[in-house]
């Protein structure tokens, strides 16, 4: 018997990149297959290449051994395959009956006809050991609910292949062990799943196979019984563990005066409780997979998601960080992880985004000059070396380690004890990453402290006095003086949980 | 009963209460005469108004329907006038046309992804600045088919007068409840409005479905148009300026969600209705100043839309728990 789905040499260009390059992926039918990858590995390329919300440049897909190439989502929901993701794609306005029908309900004479409409809605979710009221509206039913419905209803509309998103993200441990119930049902019907998961302890617990995908291309994969954890953890994160260059960063002096303090700090349902101490002129990596709770104690800590337990104090003094304007008067900076959305304003020029942060303390009632903005931006740009022809230009035209850059000048120019970076060298070229990291080592011998989030273990281990390593959203370890290597790193991240309450995982279940 | 229907039983309780209360002042107010006036009076807003509603269901605004409803009268008129065409034949150039003018603005707003705001404002702008090149002063309208419409009616007890206008708004209510409510057309209308991309993701045909949308507003402003010739009989260009806010206010007031996706047909009659009670109990009272209507119809859609934004609370906390 052929294999159910059969992708081959799948390629995916966008503008400047290969988002997929050569990609396989097969699917056998009654199987669970886990699709693994960090952010920008292609994973959720992959998905849409097979769901025809993309078409693929290149490679060949083949389903039940003959070739196809749907061109839209409903395509692919004809040939037999089907999509939920993450965010529930349904409509709350409208009833679950409605959600479920959509697009075939039963009708006669141009009518609806409403009860045999709720009566087949009922029929579907009753297969999933739903009994909920069809008639009212979707939006009165939790996430999970939703969730469940959403998935009745791909597999009513397709049949063969049921793609699930980070299905699990917003579930709680009981509801993700309902949720896996009813993978293990469609699986025994001989449906195919793909299953996409940030928490391996869901991938050991639910899926017979794994893919694991990284910078576009396959980083291995094979039976889940076979693989052990920090393979997989290796197979995401880079194999090439390589000896690391430069000089290790020479740790802070333990007497050395504390920039930032937390204490018992945290946010249900974001980030464990956690204690944190960063002296100055110190920085401190924080690892762990996507998914793990690294940038939710970034926006913890800046206040972006305020915290509801804790203390935290700044160069000694307690400090209140409910919002992020407190946060910045606590001397905190924090560049986030998404500069498009989050960081720069593209049609601004650089001299404008560089000001932005400086003008927003001051207030509108004092404006900083025109000709000392021009004197600040010319200095920033001669500092960190912002490849750019003119302060004038806007920044949405200047690469992405530029633009990096005029970040990191606007959060400088606050003068900023406690600085938070999250994934500085994502999406830059090779190049910007030494000097990105240049300008860390800089700021740290000034006194500086530091916060930085990466994925880049080597790099974080270069100039990291000390790591912090999540998983699940709480700490599991630290590592200091020589256990700094990307090695010992991704072990801390594999290292199996001691099974505790409380964490939302169904290893367990 | 589910949070679907609540703003509709508020309108309905807020109808019904303001009614008792009129009727506790002024006993003649509860009297077949009255309510027929009621209905006759507002047939045309009521007709405009369930195009509006099936728009604002589906996510968007059409502000070219009091300038179409105004074109309407002087093309009307204008053609008795000037052709020996029979009123029926008039009747369905003009449905074509204004279906047509619906459809082509629908058109405009999905192929160019344009706000519906933008495009109907300029449709607004169009149909006015026509009816003016067809005449720019009152044109009356003398024809005997057309005065045996305008005084049809069936006689209630009472001596209260249905008339043919009022019963074609209620068909029109009725046609456009059972097309919102009851066919797989309005399922879709309402899943638009929910959300577009989604909508298309579940296999809604998104564009042909607005499109549709907007003719059904230009077929639902002609039709208006037409009643509000017959109860005029008269067609002036400067005629129901601001009308198209007054349907979105009674469908509001009706419990339609404005922002799409949520609402009923027959509120919107209820919504039409309420603006018209206000009116006839200040022509009751006759010390207030007409301008009351405005400021009372003012503070209904405010509360309005606060008792929506507390039920969309309570749907979205129920969803929580």
């Amino acid at each position: 018997m052929t294999r159910l789905i059969e992708a081959r040499g799948l390629t995916k260009l966008f503008p400047g990149t290969r988002a997929l390059d050569g990609v396989d992926f097969d699917l056998e039918r009654g199987e669970v297959h886990a699709l693994l990858g960090e952010n920008g590995a292609g994973k959720s390329t992959l998905i849409k290449c097979l769901t025809g919300a993309y078409r693929r440049d290149g490679g060949t897909v083949a389903l039940d051994g003959a070739a196809i190439d749907p061109r839209t989502t409903a395509d692919a929901q004809r040939l037999g395959i089907g999509t939920v993701y993450q965010e529930v794609n349904l409509l709350p306005n409208l009833t679950v009956a409605e959600n479920l029908m959509l697009g075939r309900q039963p009708v006669r004479g141009g009518m609806i006809r409403g009860r045999a409409q709720s009566r087949a809605a009922r029929d579907v979710l009753s297969a999933y050991g739903l009994s909920i009221d069809v008639t009212r509206p979707l939006a009165a039913y939790s996430v999970a609910v939703q969730q469940i419905v959403a998935i009745a209803r791909a597999v009513a509309l397709s049949g063969k292949v049921l793609i699930l998103d980070e299905p699990t993200a917003s579930l709680d441990a009981r509801e993700v062990a309902g949720l896996f119930r009813i993978i293990r049902d469609l699986k025994d019907r001989g449906l195919a799943v793909v299953f996409i998961s940030h928490f391996l302890d869901q991938v050991y617990a639910i899926a017979d196979r794994v893919t694991v995908l990284r910078n576009g291309r396959n980083a291995g994969g094979g039976r889940t019984a076979d693989l052990d954890r920090l393979a997989l953890v290796q197979m995401m994160l880079g194999h090439e563990l390589h000896a690391v260059e430069g000089t290790r960063a020479r740790p802070v002096a333990p007497d050395a005066p504390v920039a930032a303090a937390f204490n018992g700090f945290g946010k249900r349902g974001a980030v464990e409780l956690f204690s944190l101490t960063v002296r100055r002129g110190e920085a401190v990596g924080l690892a762990g997979l996507l998914g793990s709770g690294r940038t939710e104690t970034a926006e913890t800590i800046f206040g972006i998601t305020p915290h509801d337990s804790g203390t935290a104090q700044a160069a000694g003094r307690p400090a209140s960080l409910r919002n992020p304007r407190e946060a910045i008067r606590a001397g905190f900076g924090f560049c986030p992880e998404d500069r498009k959305t989050d960081g720069i304003v593209g049609e601004l020029t650089v001299r404008e985004n560089i000001l932005l942060a400086l003008q927003a303390g001051r207030g509108w009632s004092r404006p900083v000059a025109r000709a000392e903005q021009g004197r600040i931006a010319a200095d920033y740009i001669r500092r960190l070396d912002i490849r750019t022809p003119s302060a004038e230009k806007p920044v949405g035209q200047l690469s992405g380690g530029n633009q990096q850059k005029v970040i990191l000048a606007r959060w400088l120019l606050m003068n900023p004890d406690f600085l938070i970076l999250d994934e500085p060298t994502r999406g830059i070229d090779v190049g910007a990453h030494a000097e990105i990291i240049r300008v860390i080592e800089e700021l740290c011998a000034q006194g500086m402290s530091l916060l930085v989030i990466s994925s880049e273990l080597e790099e974080l281990s270069t100039y990291a006095h000390r790591v912090i390593v999540l998983r699940d959203r709480a700490q599991v370890a630290e590592l200091v003086g020589e256990d700094v290597a990307a090695e010992r790193i991704v072990q801390a991240i594999a290292a199996t949980p001691a099974p505790a309450p409380g964490h939302a995982t169904a290893g367990a279940a | 009963m589910s949070a679907r229907f609540l703003p509709l039983l508020a309108t309905c309780a807020i109808f019904v209460a303001a009614y008792a209360l009129a009727w506790m002042q002024y006993p003649n107010i509860l009297s077949t005469r009255v309510i027929g006036n009621l209905l006759t009076d507002n047939a045309y807003l009521g007709i405009a108004a369930v195009g509006m509603t099936i728009v604002i269901l589906s996510g968007g605004i059409d502000l070219s329907i009091g300038s179409v409803i105004a074109f309407s009268g002087v093309f009307i008129a204008v053609m008795l006038r000037d052709t020996g065409l029979h009123p029926l034949a008039v009747f369905a150039l003009l449905l074509v046309l204004t279906t047509a003018f619906g459809l082509c603005m629908g058109a405009l707003i999905h192929a160019l992804e344009m706000p519906a705001f933008i495009v109907t404002l300029a449709g607004m702008f169009m149909a006015r600045g026509l009816a003016y090149v067809l005449s720019i002063d009152s044109v009356p309208i003398d024809h005997p088919f057309f005065d045996a419409l305008s005084s049809s009616y069936y006689l209630l007890p009472g001596k209260g007068r249905f008339t043919l206008i009022a019963g074609v708004m209620l068909l029109v209510v009725l046609a456009g409840s059972l097309l919102i409510h009851r066919t797989p057309f309005g399922t879709r209308v309402l899943a638009i409005g929910g959300d577009a991309r989604t909508a298309g993701l579940l296999g809604v045909p998104v564009g042909r479905t607005i499109v549709a949308v907007y003719g059904i507003s230009g077929f639902c402003a002609g039709l208006a148009g037409i009643v509000f010739a017959i109860y005029t009989s008269a067609g002036y260009s400067l005629a129901t300026v601001g009308t198209e806010l007054d349907a979105i206010a009674a469908v509001v007031i009706g419990g339609t969600l404005l922002s799409g996706g949520s609402g009923t047909v027959p509120g919107t009659l209820v919504g039409v209705l309420i603006m018209g009670l206000i009116q006839t109990y200040i022509v009751f009272d006759g010390t207030l100043s007409s301008w009351w209507t405005r400021i009372v119809i003012g503070a209904l859609l405010f509360a309005f839309i606060v008792l929506q934004k507390g039920l969309l609370r309570i749907a979205e906390g129920g969803a929580r728990g």
